[in-house]
């Protein structure tokens, strides 16, 4: 193995040595599916339709969270990576809720 | 790792970082905007539309049965992802080149439910010109599955370099890196189905 490749190779150990176990990998995999099994129960439940969307929103976050933090490994990297992701996640939310309010509540509240 | 080894390893930055690791952190930054603005677009349109064929509804298009099956597909292609990206790190050849597979199809599987989707749609009269919604719907959609062939493709890349035994574990952020890819495209879709989906 040349020099380059056994640096590389240092630091494919590093990485694995911080990443988590294939147990978790299928724990979280599993999480994921439960907590996607009660959305789509929620969806369906007729005495939730009030609450449904304040009940899947959470849900969704959750999951996503779990993909981002265990999958995706910002838990476990640098936090510099986790400041690049959250800076361009809130602008993107910004920049939705900033639309929606915009053209979906202005105009009505102009109407009265 | 000697100092030779460190000199020439110039991936690395004073951050502590590789660049590659960085600039892909940067890139899904750059996507998360770009599917920002679609999900915006499509949040502003939503019941919009004058003329059917509508989503939600007793004649709703939308088949949350089915689309509940492909959003399970892809976040078990997540899964075997991570479980390929450990394969390659502990040296595993032929875990490696399973789950790579197994990632593989699940997301082609996935692209299968979207393609009887988006035809079924088609056949009941829902078409990007049709109304703000079949706009906005397809193009959101469309972009996120245009995403999800991409990994497919480079996931067979890998597939191939697995076989020809040119993915040893010093090799193993080219697959987190193609991970990292992947397990995006899996988040967007928790929002997509989220929002186009489940909220009426």
């Amino acid at each position: 193995m040349d020099t380059h490749a056994h640096a590389s190779g240092n630091h494919a150990r590093e990485d694995h040595a911080r990443h988590p176990s294939p147990k978790v990998y299928v724990l979280i995999g599993l999480i994921l599916t439960i907590v996607t099994a009660v959305e789509i129960a929620v969806y369906y439940i007729d005495a939730l339709n009030d609450w449904s969307t304040a009940i899947i929103i959470p849900l969704s976050m959750s999951k996503f969270l779990l993909v981002v933090m265990f999958y995706m490994h910002l838990k476990f990297d640098n936090r510099l990576l986790t400041a690049v992701f959250a800076a361009c996640g809130v602008l993107a939310i910004a920049v939705i809720v900033s639309l929606v309010i915009l053209f979906k509540v202005l105009p009505y509240q102009a109407l009265g | 790792m000697s100092e030779h080894a460190a000199q020439i390893d110039r991936h690395y930055t004073t951050t502590g970082i590789d660049s590659r690791k960085l600039g892909f952190w940067v890139l899904i930054g750059s996507e998360s905007l770009f599917f920002g603005s679609l999900i915006a677009t499509y949040m502003v349109y939503r019941g919009q539309s004058t003329v059917g064929p509508f989503p939600h509804g007793p004649d709703g298009l939308l088949d949350i049965p089915l689309t509940s099956v492909s959003t399970f597909v892809l976040l078990m292609s997540s899964l075997a992802m991570v479980l390929a990206l450990h394969a390659v790190q502990v040296s595993n050849r032929r875990g490696a080149l399973i789950w790579l597979l197994a990632t593989a199809l699940l997301g082609a599987g996935f692209l299968g439910f979207q393609a009887y989707e988006f035809t079924h749609f088609w056949h009941e009269g829902l078409t990007l010109d049709r109304n703000l919604f079949g706009a906005s719907f397809f193009i959101l959609t469309g972009f996120h599955g245009a995403h999800v062939a991409v990994g497919v493709v480079w996931l067979l890349i890998l597939m191939t370099e697995a076989w020809r035994h040119r993915l040893p574990a010093s090799r193993a952020l080219s697959v987190e890196i193609a991970g990292l890819y992947w397990h995006f495209v899996d988040v967007v879709w928790i929002v997509i189905f989220t929002l186009i989906y489940l909220i009426e």
